[in-house]
């Protein structure tokens, strides 16, 4: 155990995800300089669980503290808001009784509840990572989320890799389109280096069930899974608990290859940056887009630096796919594509661009090779 | 009730109140924060604007119901903790009925949901009633386990049979139209739900305090043996009780259901019941009591995040004030002398 | 590595029932001797929770594991003391008491417990009973915490000792009859009080369990109300610590059902398996209440029992 564990893992966080960031804050601030000072401005961060839970909600305040040191920006936080009515009486005490103009949301099902509050409070800014923003939503809100399926893709490629028993694990949190698209993601890139893996993939129903992760952790360990990685909001567990039976993991949200330095491989992490951009804009009035995705191209994913275990060729094999990505060569859903119910979904040649919103929104299925369901209807 | 001891209730249950403040200040202090800016955040939180009194009512309003849960058992002498599963039943009935009367108008509509919601809340602690009396068992445990047990059904119902998969959010049920929807109080932003809340609470106040039923309860809550040697039905008298109480929160799920979200869903466990445990004891098991005591549990709720946002208090920091709570009424409890869980005249 | 399908389940449910059971089996006991001493602990959700919290905490600020165990169990004891105590007071209900303790003990293991979600702390070690196999799922469900052989050491231990010491004799008194052991000189509010204690002191450590060893992190989901159905399990089992054992793995067992069938791909009727413990629970109950006795091995001084 180090004796700042805290600090290694801040700067691996600010490595990786902070420099861009960085770039990007101090260009609008170099500009924003020649102009008039900035008024002072209230940003409201909500969080769905806890702010130190080493996965979403930290990913999150980790970007609420890069936010907080622009200039004229003074935060307030509030935690563990479930995802219900309750978030309505929290975005609006934020700006009743602390007057904040900017809210930042950071949890999947909030969204329905910001629609509500946003059109009440039109000189408010509520910024989404949920990236369902629509035509005819109001126009203070914003939808912004990084492709993660593609850091997921990577991932799978160096699961495929080192998998020794031709079978990975996925566990997800709740079965919604981001969740499908990270385990079609991972089993693709698994895949990809060996067409005959399967993936079991089980699906939780909680953001966070410490005990029900680390049950189906065993469960699937014991089936012979041997790389698992994990959709929750905080894959501490899993990571602790597959490590201890000796198999391989990938990281999810933050780094972790901490906490798994025999079996980590890689991760898929965000680059939340692009919530400082919102915030100057509304400060100063500048514009700003309301629906922001985007994969390794635009620079809103990254993956975790790989764990010792990942030999050499393996790294240099993901880093050119990850190019791929970047200049936009390569593309994850490419026909033919059959779903693990034998459905086509993809024919011979046809190809789905890595930023076809409307095609990964209504992403319902599991690729063939998946072993579990949706349980949606298709 | 006499005057002397009316004075008595109120002074220990004001005397419990500054206790637990008393010690909620002691942590603050630990903390290196100031007490009394504490206080003044707390009132703030509750109190302070208009919008947070809104926000304290809307908090208050399922607590009343549910409180009702406990208190209306605990008159007949029974230690019921069921009202989180009862809201879940409750709730789910709404659904289901607002499904098939999805062709009745607003007003009779709204009527039936709320009656279908108060009576599958009040079947659900009938049951443990029923158990209780004709079984021997212990209603605590067993409304215990059916809390567990309400939630999985709701879980199991909500992610299959009822499920509408048009709401890809969250797990969610079928929603129930929107005319048989009821808004908010007009000039507010409190629901009707609180109207609901001090009509039971006044109900059952009259119920229990004004009728023969409400005496023979009161009988059977301060002694079965005289209860019985005076010839009254028990069982029937028990049933009912747990029913009432049921009924309430059953009503209180129809409420999250019709005022608050429209559907059911994982949104309707969020510890209501278990709230309302506290409520009906630092109230005494009185119904207008509870109208008021929810409006202090519905304050400290409600400044919770305020706290959380002004000093880095944790969200649990309004859990342990609770806790003090709870512990100090309790504690003051044997002050007044001849207390049980059940008020005697 | 051989295609385990529907044997995988059955060896994930055992080792479920042996990973999940500590827990259960600790607040059981613990529960059991407070109830053969005439009082209701329902307060033990909250010293479990408090109990990991604090093993956690503890375990990360100075390094050993073992000293968070320790620390658990003291902070459980002092629960149990402020139940006692209060609860000794003239006709405080101590059903009641217990709701109150569970809320404060929750809160102030949520509330202190904020620093301690991020950090690792060292675990516990752990005792590799399956060795001899294998078949590397055998081997994880053989792997078994020290402290589940000292539950199952002490469940035999504790049945004993309430048979056949004068100490276990006095607790039986006090909960079966307290005015003989009034007339007997006993101290009645002191013996509960230290039973309670006792009890407190058992359920904390179960919490340092769930933190320090499975599922092995803190966090403000980690109990799902485990301590709760410890108590109904300590009626299911009649008050008897070896039963409770058996009956701890038999919890354990169906907790983990779950989760197993999930993950062969049975995803129906999750929350259905997930309600079995609870049904089952509730089932014992009413097969073996009755309104002309009490619970057979019941204390007859115990407020649930009456």
């Amino acid at each position: 155990m180090t004796d700042h564990p805290k600090l290694t893992r801040r700067q691996l966080l600010a490595t990786a995800g902070g420099v861009i960031a960085t770039g990007v804050v101090s260009d609008l601030v170099s500009r924003r300089e020649a102009r008039a000072a900035v008024k002072p401005i209230t940003v409201g961060f909500i969080y769905v669980g806890p702010r130190n839970d080493y996965g979403w909600n930290q990913a999150h305040a980790v970007a609420a503290k890069k936010i907080a040191r622009l200039e004229g920006v003074k935060i307030v936080e509030q935690e563990n808001v479930p995802e219900t009515v309750e978030v309505e009486k929290v975005m609006e005490g934020m700006i009743h009784q602390d007057g904040a103009k900017v809210v930042f949301a950071t949890s999947f099902g909030y969204w329905p509840h910001i629609l509500k509050v946003a059109r009440k409070y039109p000189d408010v800014l509520f910024p989404h990572i949920g990236a369902l923003w629509k035509e005819g939503d109001p126009k203070n809100t914003i939808g912004y989320r990084g492709y993660m399926e593609e850091p997921h893709y990577l991932c799978g490629v160096a699961a495929g890799h080192m998998t020794k028993t031709g079978k990975i694990g996925f566990l997800g949190s709740k079965p919604l389109f981001f969740i499908f698209n990270n385990c079609n993601g991972f089993i693709l890139g698994a895949r990809s280096v060996n067409p005959k893996i399967t993936c079991q993939v089980v699906i939780t129903g909680d953001w966070n069930n410490p005990v029900r992760e680390a049950e189906v952790t065993n469960s699937l360990i014991d089936q012979g899974v041997d790389v698992i990685v994990a959709n929750v909001d905080s894959a501490k567990v899993v990571v602790e608990n597959s490590e201890r039976r000796g198999i391989y993991t990938c990281g999810y949200h933050t780094d972790l290859s901490e906490l798994a330095p025999r079996g980590f491989l890689t991760g898929a992490e965000w680059n939340w940056a692009a919530g400082g951009q919102f915030v100057k804009a509304w400060q100063t009035g500048g514009p700003y887009t309301n629906l922001l995705r985007g994969g390794f191209r635009q620079d809103m994913v990254a993956i975790s630096p790989f764990g010792k275990a990942v030999p050499e060729d393996v790294r240099a094999k993901i880093f050119r796919i990850r190019q791929g990505f970047v200049d936009d060569s390569f593309k994850l859903y490419r026909g033919p594509l059959k779903d693990n119910e034998g459905n086509v979904v993809l024919k011979e040649g046809q190809v789905i661009a890595n930023d076809d919103n409307k095609f990964k929104l209504a992403v319902n299925f599991l690729v063939e090779g998946a072993i579990g369901k949706t349980g949606l209807k298709k | 009730m006499t005057l002397r001891s009316s004075v008595e209730t109120a002074a220990i249950s004001t005397a419990a109140v500054l206790v637990a403040l008393l010690l909620f200040g002691g942590f603050a202090v630990v903390r290196g924060l100031d007490p009394l800016e504490v206080y003044r955040v707390l009132y703030l939180g509750a109190f302070g604007s208009w919008f947070a009194v809104q926000n304290t009512l809307t908090q208050a309003a399922p607590l009343m119901l549910t409180a009702l849960c406990t208190a209306v058992p605990a008159r007949a002498g029974l230690l019921v903790i069921g009202g989180e599963g009862a809201l879940v039943m409750g709730g789910l009935a709404t659904v289901l009925a607002g499904v098939l009367l999805a062709n009745v108008p607003g007003p009779p509509g709204i009527a039936l949901l709320c009656a279908t919601g108060a009576v599958a809340g009040g079947l659900w602690v009938g049951v443990a009633g029923a158990l209780r009396h004709w079984r021997g068992v212990n209603e605590t445990i067993s409304t215990l386990l059916l809390n567990y047990i309400a939630i999985a059904v709701l879980n199991h119902l909500i992610t299959g049979p009822i499920r509408d998969f048009d709401q890809v959010l969250k797990p969610a049920s079928w929603s129930v139209g929107e005319h048989l929807r009821i808004g908010d109080v007009p000039g507010t932003s409190i629901h009707w739900g609180l109207v609901f809340g001090v009509a039971a609470c006044a109900l059952l106040w009259v119920l229990m305090r004004g009728t023969t039923f409400g005496f023979a309860v009161d009988i059977l809550g301060g002694n079965v043996r005289a209860a019985r040697m005076a010839g009254l039905p028990i069982g029937a008298m028990v049933l009912v009780a747990c029913f009432l109480g049921g009924a309430a929160a059953g009503l209180a799920g129809a409420v999250e259901v019709i005022a608050v979200h429209g559907f059911a869903s994982s949104s309707l466990v969020v510890g209501y019941g278990y709230a309302g445990i506290l409520v009906a004891f630092l109230a005494r098991q009185n119904p207008l009591a509870i109208a008021f005591v929810s409006v202090l549990l519905g304050g400290i709720s409600a400044s919770g995040g305020l706290l959380q946002r002004r000093f880095g208090l944790p969200d649990a920091a309004t859990l342990v004030l609770r806790g003090f709570l709870f512990v100090a009424v309790l504690a003051g409890s044997t002050l007044y002398g001849r207390l049980r869980i059940v008020r005697r005249p | 590595m051989m295609e385990l399908g529907w044997w995988g389940v059955l060896v994930a449910v055992a080792g479920g029932a042996v990973r999940v059971s500590t827990p259960y089996l600790f607040v059981s006991l613990g529960e059991t001797l407070t109830e053969k001493s005439g009082r209701v602990n329902l307060g033990l959700e909250g010293t479990l929770v408090l109990g990991a919290m604090s093993a956690y905490g503890v375990a990360h600020l100075s390094g050993s594991p073992w000293l968070g165990v320790l620390v658990a169990g003291v902070a459980g004891a002092a629960f149990g003391l402020v139940h006692g105590a209060v609860c000794s007071l003239a006709r405080v209900n101590d059903i009641a008491m217990g709701i109150a303790l569970f809320l404060l003990g929750t809160g102030l293991a949520f509330y202190l417990g904020k620093p301690f979600i991020e950090p690792v702390a060292p675990r516990l070690p752990h005792l590799a009973f399956g060795a001899w196999s294998d078949s590397p799922p055998v081997r994880a469900a053989l792997d078994v915490s020290p402290l589940f052989v000292a539950g199952a050491v002490l469940a035999p231990a504790l049945r004993w000792a309430l048979g056949n010491t004068k100490w276990g004799l006095v607790v039986r008194t006090v909960g079966d009859n307290s005015d003989a052991a009034k007339a007997l000189g006993w101290p009645v509010s002191l013996v509960r009080t230290l039973a309670t204690m006792a009890g407190g002191f058992l359920a904390g450590v179960g919490g340092s369990f769930l933190s320090l060893h499975y599922p092995g992190t803190w966090n403000e989901a980690l109990s799902s109300g485990q301590g709760l159905m410890a108590i109904a399990l300590v009626i299911f089992a009649r008050w008897d610590p070896v039963a409770c054992f058996y009956a701890s793995l038999l919890f354990g067992g169906a907790t983990a059902l779950g989760p197993a069938l999930q993950s062969v791909g049975v995803t129906t009727n999750y929350y259905l398996y997930g309600a079995a413990p609870y049904v089952l629970t509730l089932g014992l109950l009413v097969y073996s209440s009755s309104t002309k006795h009490t619970l057979v091995g019941a204390p007859s001084e115990l407020t649930i029992s009456r």
